[in-house]
C-alpha cells in the first residue's frame, strides 16, 4: 500500500486553501477525513499531485441551527453527528444513520461533507440529505454557491463540484415542528457499506404527512430520491394502503444491479420492506 | 533435604500465556519488523487477466528509474532454471510467468528497489502485452472435451484433469443402496474461502556472498520442510540455508506453502548480493496465496426404514485453480476427505474424487481443517440432517442410532481410518441438555405459529488430526514425525526446542506446561524455542492440529527420558539405588523415607557438577516422535438461529459446543482455539467467499468484499467438554486447533435450513447470505403456491 508521491499543503485559512485550489485546480485534491481519499491513493486508483489538507482550518467544525435551519461545517465528523444532542432530538434520520456508517475509527475521522463530495452510490449521508432536502454550500476564490444534493451527484463518484471549490457546509432546512425520520440499512456485517439503505423523513401535521422525503442508497448509479413515493405520501394519512403504495413506488424507483450482495429483485424487495417498516414505525409512533 | 508440598500439577491448568506479555506490549517481532543493513525492497507485478498469453514484457523504463536495482522476469528466472517450482502436491507452479498467465493476480515480474515506494512506482513502468485467452472458472466445464488446456506447459497434459481418486468399496456400496428403504441425496458447494491471517506473507532473503550462507526470515508454519524444499529447488547446500520464522501473525494453513515471492526474493538476493525484503499486501495475499475448500460435492446416504445407515456414496469435484498445490500427504489425492463417514458406523462407502484445473489461484490449503476433513464433515452432517427430515425422525436420534459405539473402538472405518477412541453419545447428550434442545424445539413450534422463524441445527463431528504415522503420512516424501529437544541447564531452568511452529496457538505456554508436568520445572522456567532451523530439531511444522499430537508427544517423551537419567543422578547423590527412588511431581525421594529427597533442580545441578563416573554429563535429550496413529477429537454442536422472514437476514441465538479433545493441557488455550474455530465456521457459513466473475476476475481480494466477522456479529459461545483420552498419545491428548472450524459450519447451515423446513427448503449453499436465504424462501413459497 504505497501511494505515488505528492505535494502536501496544510493551509490554516479557507482563503489560503482556496488560493491553492485556484492555482493547482485539476491536479489537487481536498483532504478532509481521508477515509475515502487515502485508501484510493494507497491503491493508486487516485494519484493527485497536490493534497490540500483542510483539517488545520479553524472554525469549520460547527454543528448548529441558525434561523431554523441546520448547518453542518466541513469538518464535522460522523462521530460528532452520532454524539450530538441536537441531532438526536431534532434529526432522527441523521441520528439513525450515523452509527450505521462503518466503524468508530472511520467515524472519528470521516466527515459528512466529505462523504457527500465523494458521491459513492453506497454512501449513506447523501440519502439522508436527499430525504431532508439539504444543500451543499460551495466556495471558490471567486464566490460562493449552493447546490441541492440531487444536483451535486452526477453519477458514481462524480459530482458537479468544480476543481477550485471547497464545500464548506451542508445546509439542512427546518425538519418541521413534528417530524419523523429514520435510516434503515442492510449490511452483511457491522462496518459494511450498504447493500441497500433507505432514508425516510416525514414532516407531520397531526395525522397527515405534510412533506415526505425518501431516498435510497446502493440501488443505483447514485443515491436516488424516490420522488413518486414522496408525492404519494404528501397530504396523506399513514394507513396501510398508503404505506403499501408508497413502499411499492419507492421499490420501483430503485434501479439495483445483481451482484454478490443479492439479485436486483432482492434489493428492490428490501427497499419495499424497509420503506414499509419505516412508515409503519411512523404510524405507530404517531398513534402512541 | 525435605521438600515442602507445593502445586505440582501442571496439566489442566489455565496458565496465562507466556507469549502475551510481548504481544500486548506491541513488542512482538514479525518478519516485517526485521531490518537488515543494506536491505532492498521487492514488489510484485500481477496479471490483470485470468488467462492470457504473454507476448512481451518491456522493463527498460522501470530499470531506468532512480533507485531501482533490478527487475526480475520469468525469462530471467528461466535462465537459472527457476521459473517453475514444485508444489506441495508434486505439481508445478510458476514462480514468474513465462509463457502464459493462468489466473488473475499471477506474479509476472518483480522490482527490487531501494525502498518500497520506488519499487511500486517502477511496477507502473513495466509494460506487459497480453493476448487474452478463453477463461475457465467452472471446474465442471473445465473437464469438458473441448475446454482449452490450461496447463499446456506440462508434457502429456491433454486436458484439465488433475486426478481421479477413489476410496472405499464400490460393489459393497452399490449392494447397500440396492437394499435400502430410503436414499437421500445432497448437492452442495463448499465455497472457496481464504484463511486471511492478519499478517500477510513476508520474507527477507539474505544470501551473503562472503559466507555463502543464506538466511531467510519467513512467515512459515513449516520452516524445516521449507529449508529442504529450498535446497532442492535452488541447489543451495542445505547446511548453508537457515530459515527463521519469527513471530507469526496467524497462519491457518495459509503459511505452509512456498510462494513465488519467497523464491524471487531469494534469487534476487543471490544475484544482487544484498538482503531483499518482500512484504505482501492484503490483495496479494487474498488473490494469490493458498485458498481453502472449493469442493463441489454430491452425497447419497442409504438407510433402512428404521433409520440405520447402510451406505454412503460421495462424488466430489475439487476446483484446484491452475496448479495442484494442496498441502497434504502425498498418498491421499483429496486429503483426508475420505473420512466422510464421520461419526457413524457405516457398513459401506464409496468416495470418488476428481481434481480439475481452472483459471484461479492455486492453493487448496487446509484452512484449519486437517487436510480436507472440514468438507467431509460438512457433507455428512448436512446429509444426516436431511435424512432425518426425509424419515421424519428427530435429527439427534438418527445420529444416536448410528454412532460408532464406545466399545467399538479402535474402530476401522470402511475407507481405512482407525478411530482411536470416542464416546459420541455422551457428547451429544451433554449438548442437547446444555442447549435446552427440547425446549428449543417447542419454542420453534410456537414461533412458527406466529410466523416467526427459528431454526435448530446439530453437528456431531469427528475429526482426524495429528499427522501422522510414517507408514501413511508424508509431505513430498518427508515423513510426518515431529521432534523435541530439551536442555536442562545447571540451575534447573530449561530450553525446549521444537520442530513445530506456533502462529498464535500458545506453544510457549502449552509445551512449557508439558515439561513442567513431566519434569517438575515450572512453566516460567522453561523457554520454548521454535522456528529457527539452525537451532531447533527437524520437524514438519504446525498445521492440521498436529503440534500437540506430534510435538507435544515428543516433548513428553524426551522429558521422560531425562527423568530416567535424572533418577540415576539422584540415586548417585542420595547414595541409594535407582530402584529405591520414587518420583513425585518435581522431586525424587527414597521409598519409605520421604524426607530423603532431591529436587529436579538439584539433580540438574548435579548433572553438571557431580554426575556419576561413567555417565555422560549434562541433562539434555532429543526425541523424534512417530505417532502410532492419528488422534480423533469429536464433539456435538447445537446452533439456534432466528431468520427474518422478510429480508432473509439471520442471527445466531445459541451456540452450545461440546468438544472432546482428550486431556486438556491448558483449558484456556483450548477454549480460545474452539472459540476461534466457531467464529471462523460462522464466517464461512454466513459471509465468506472468494468468488469470481465470468472473466475470472477475483471478487474477494480485499476486506471490503472478503468479510471477516467482528466481535459485534460473532455469536456468544457456550462451551462444554467431555474427556475421552487418546489411548496412544503419551498424555492422552488429541489435537483441537481445528475441531470447531471442522464441526461448526454444518451446525450453522443445518440451523438455517431447519428454520425454513416448512417451506420445503433442504439446502442453501454457503455462504448463506441474506439474499440466498431470501431466494430459498421465495422458491419455497412459490412451490407451495403451485
Ligand atoms: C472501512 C471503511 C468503511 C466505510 N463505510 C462506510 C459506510 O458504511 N457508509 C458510508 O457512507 N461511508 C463509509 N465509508 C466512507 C466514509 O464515511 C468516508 O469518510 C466518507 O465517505 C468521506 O469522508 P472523508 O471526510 O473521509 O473524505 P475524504 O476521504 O477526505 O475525501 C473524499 C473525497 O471528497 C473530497 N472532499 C472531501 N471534503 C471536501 C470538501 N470539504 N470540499 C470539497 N471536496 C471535498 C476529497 O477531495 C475526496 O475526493 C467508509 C470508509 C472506510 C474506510
Amino acid at each position: 500500500m504505497f501511494p505515488r508521491s505528492f505535494e502536501y499543503f496544510a493551509p490554516t485559512s479557507i482563503e489560503d486553501a482556496l488560493a491553492l485550489l485556484a492555482e493547482h485546480g485539476e491536479d489537487a485534491k481536498v483532504l478532509a477525513g481521508g477515509q475515502s481519499l487515502i485508501p484510493l491513493m494507497k491503491l493508486r486508483f487516485a494519484a493527485p499531485d497536490y493534497i490540500v489538507d483542510i483539517n488545520r482550518i479553524q472554525g469549520l467544525d460547527y454543528l448548529e441551527e441558525q434561523d431554523g435551519s441546520l448547518r453542518i461545517g466541513a469538518l464535522v465528523r460522523t462521530s460528532d453527528m452520532e454524539r450530538s444532542e441536537l441531532i438526536a432530538s431534532r434529526y432522527p434520520a441523521m441520528a439513525a444513520a450515523a452509527p450505521l456508517i462503518s466503524d468508530p475509527v472511520v467515524r472519528n475521522l470521516g466527515t459528512v461533507v466529505g462523504s457527500l463530495c465523494h458521491a459513492d452510490p453506497q454512501g449513506d449521508w447523501a440519502s439522508v440529505m436527499l430525504a431532508m432536502g439539504a444543500e451543499l454550500v460551495c466556495r471558490s476564490a471567486t464566490g460562493e454557491r449552493r447546490v441541492a444534493i440531487g444536483d451535486l451527484i452526477d453519477g458514481p463518484f462524480t459530482t458537479t463540484l468544480e476543481p477550485n471549490e471547497i464545500a464548506t457546509e451542508v445546509h439542512v432546512p427546518d425538519p418541521g415542528a413534528h417530524s419523523f425520520g429514520t435510516y434503515l440499512k442492510l449490511e452483511r456485517k457491522v462496518g459494511d457499506f450498504a447493500s441497500v439503505g433507505v432514508a425516510v423523513h416525514l414532516a407531520l401535521d397531526g395525522d397527515r404527512v405534510e412533506r415526505a422525503g425518501i431516498a435510497l442508497t446502493a440501488v443505483g448509479a447514485g443515491n436516488i430520491k424516490a420522488k413518486e413515493a414522496e408525492d404519494a405520501l404528501a397530504g396523506a394519512v399513514l394507513d396501510d394502503a398508503t404505506i403499501d403504495r408508497a413502499a411499492s413506488l419507492a421499490a420501483e424507483a430503485a434501479d439495483p444491479k445483481t451482484d454478490l450482495r443479492g439479485s436486483a429483485d432482492y434489493k428492490r424487495e428490501i427497499v419495499r420492506v424497509f420503506v414499509t417498516r419505516a412508515l409503519s414505525q411512523a404510524a405507530t409512533a404517531k398513534a402512541a | 533435604m525435605a521438600v515442602e508440598e507445593k502445586e505440582i500439577e501442571w496439566l489442566g491448568k489455565s496458565v496465562k500465556r507466556k507469549e502475551d506479555d510481548r504481544f500486548v506490549r506491541g513488542a512482538g517481532n514479525y518478519v516485517d519488523d526485521v531490518v537488515l543493513p543494506n536491505m532492498l525492497h521487492m514488489a510484485i507485478l500481477r496479471s490483470p487477466f485470468a488467462h492470457a498469453r504473454l507476448t512481451s514484457i518491456d522493463t527498460s523504463a522501470a530499470e531506468a528509474l532512480d533507485g531501482v536495482v533490478a527487475v526480475v522476469t520469468g525469462a530471467l528466472l528461466a535462465e537459472h532454471n527457476l521459473a517453475w517450482m514444485p508444489t506441495l502436491s508434486g505439481d508445478t507452479q510458476a514462480v514468474l510467468a513465462t509463457d502464459k498467465v493462468r489466473f488473475q493476480g499471477q506474479e509476472v515480474a518483480c522490482v527490487v528497489a531501494e525502498n518500497p515506494y520506488i519499487a511500486h512506482d517502477a511496477l507502473e513502468l513495466i509494460e506487459v502485452e497480453y493476448d487474452p485467452l478463453p477463461v475457465i472458472v467452472d471446474p465442471k466445464k473445465s473437464l469438458d472435451d473441448d475446454a482449452p488446456v490450461i496447463r499446456n506447459d506440462k508434457e502429456g497434459q491433454k486436458d484439465n484433469r488433475i486426478y481421479h481418486w477413489e476410496a472405499g468399496d464400490k460393489e459393497a456400496t452399490d449392494r447397500a443402496f440396492e437394499g435400502a428403504d430410503v436414499v437421500v441425496s445432497l448437492d452442495t458447494h463448499y465455497p472457496r474461502s481464504h484463511p486471511a491471517p492478519l499478517e500477510c506473507c513476508a520474507c527477507i532473503a539474505d544470501v551473503n556472498p562472503g559466507t555463502g550462507k543464506t538466511t531467510i526470515y519467513m512467515t512459515s508454519q513449516a520452516p524445516h520442510a521449507i529449508r529442504t524444499v529450498f535446497a532442492m529447488v535452488t541447489g543451495l547446500p542445505e547446511q548453508n540455508i537457515q530459515i527463521i520464522s519469527p513471530d507469526i501473525g496467524g497462519g491457518f494453513g495459509n503459511k505452509v506453502p512456498v510462494y513465488p515471492g519467497y523464491v524471487v526474493a531469494t534469487a534476487a538476493s543471490l544475484l544482487i548480493g544484498q538482503p531483499v525484503k518482500w512484504t505482501e499486501d492484503r490483495s496479494g495475499n487474498l488473490a494469490s496465496t493458498g485458498f481453502a475448500r472449493d469442493f463441489h460435492m454430491h452425497g447419497e446416504l442409504a438407510l433402512d426404514r428404521d433409520g440405520k445407515m447402510l451406505g454412503l456414496r460421495v462424488g466430489m469435484l475439487s476446483d484446484q485453480g491452475y496448479a495442484y498445490a494442496d498441502a497434504q500427504p502425498s498418498k491421499f489425492k483429496a486429503g483426508l476427505f475420505h473420512i466422510v463417514t464421520g461419526s457413524y458406523d457405516m457398513p459401506a462407502a464409496h468416495v470418488v474424487t476428481d481434481g480439475a484445473y481452472t483459471n484461479k489461484a492455486p492453493g487448496g490449503v487446509a484452512y484449519r481443517c486437517s487436510f480436507r476433513v472440514t468438507e467431509a464433515s460438512f457433507l455428512i452432517e448436512r446429509l444426516v440432517q436431511n435424512a432425518a427430515y426425509e424419515m421424519d425422525m428427530e435429527p439427534a436420534e438418527l445420529r444416536r442410532k448410528n454412532f460408532i459405539r464406545p466399545e467399538q473402538f479402535p474402530y476401522t472405518s470402511v475407507t481405512g481410518f482407525i478411530y482411536d477412541s470416542g464416546d459420541y453419545e455422551k457428547a451429544l447428550d451433554l449438548a442437547l441438555e446444555k442447549s435446552g434442545y427440547n425446549e428449543l424445539r417447542a419454542e420453534q413450534k410456537r414461533m412458527r405459529d406466529e410466523g416467526k422463524l427459528l431454526g435448530i441445527g446439530l453437528a456431531s463431528f469427528t475429526e482426524v488430526v495429528g499427522a501422522g504415522p510414517s507408514r501413511d503420512y508424508d509431505i513430498l516424501g518427508i515423513k510426518m514425525f515431529d521432534s523435541a529437544e530439551l536442555r536442562v541447564h545447571p540451575t534447573g531452568k530449561a530450553i525446549l526446542k521444537l520442530g513445530v511452529k506456533s502462529q498464535g496457538q500458545g506453544h510457549e505456554t502449552t509445551f512449557a506446561q508439558i515439561v513442567a508436568s513431566e519434569l517438575g520445572i515450572p512453566p516460567d522456567d522453561v523457554t520454548v524455542q521454535e522456528g529457527d532451523t539452525d537451532n531447533t530439531p527437524y520437524g514438519l511444522g504446525t498445521y492440521a492440529s498436529r503440534s500437540t499430537p506430534t510435538g507435544g508427544a515428543a516433548t513428553a517423551v524426551v522429558a521422560r527420558k531425562l527423568r530416567e537419567k535424572a533418577k540415576e543422578i539422584a540415586a548417585h547423590t542420595l547414595e541409594v539405588a535407582p530402584e529405591d527412588l520414587e518420583w513425585k511431581g518435581d522431586h525424587f525421594f527414597v521409598k519409605g523415607a520421604p524426607d530423603q529427597s532431591t529436587t529436579i533442580q538439584e539433580v540438574a545441578f548435579a548433572a553438571y557438577t557431580n554426575h556419576p563416573q561413567g555417565m555422560e554429563a549434562g541433562l539434555e535429550g532429543v526425541t523424534y516422535y512417530d505417532p502410532p496413529n492419528m488422534t480423533y477429537p469429536f464433539g456435538t454442536y447445537v446452533v439456534a438461529v432466528e431468520v427474518d422472514a422478510k429480508t432473509g437476514e439471520w442471527k445466531v441465538r445459541t451456540v452450545v459446543a461440546v468438544d472432546d479433545c482428550g486431556i486438556r493441557i491448558n483449558p484456556m488455550i483450548v477454549e480460545g482455539q474452539i472459540m476461534g474455530g466457531l467464529t471462523e465456521g460462522f464466517a464461512m457459513s454466513s459471509m465468506q467467499q472468494i468468488a469470481f466473475d465470468e472473466e475470472g476476475n477475483c471478487l474477494g481480494s480485499n476486506f471490503m468484499d472478503y468479510l471477516l466477522p467482528t466481535a459485534w456479529e460473532t455469536p456468544h459461545f457456550e462451551l462444554h467438554e467431555t474427556v475421552t483420552p487418546s489411548p496412544h498419545h503419551p498424555m492422552g491428548c488429541k489435537g483441537v486447533g481445528e475441531s470447531a472450524t471442522v464441526g461448526s459450519p454444518a451446525a450453522y447451515a443445518n440451523a438455517v435450513v431447519d428454520a425454513l423446513l416448512h417451506l420445503g427448503v433442504r439446502n442453501i449453499d454457503m455462504p448463506m447470505t441474506s439474499a440466498k436465504v431470501w431466494e430459498a424462501m421465495q422458491q419455497g413459497r412459490q412451490a407451495q403456491d403451485q
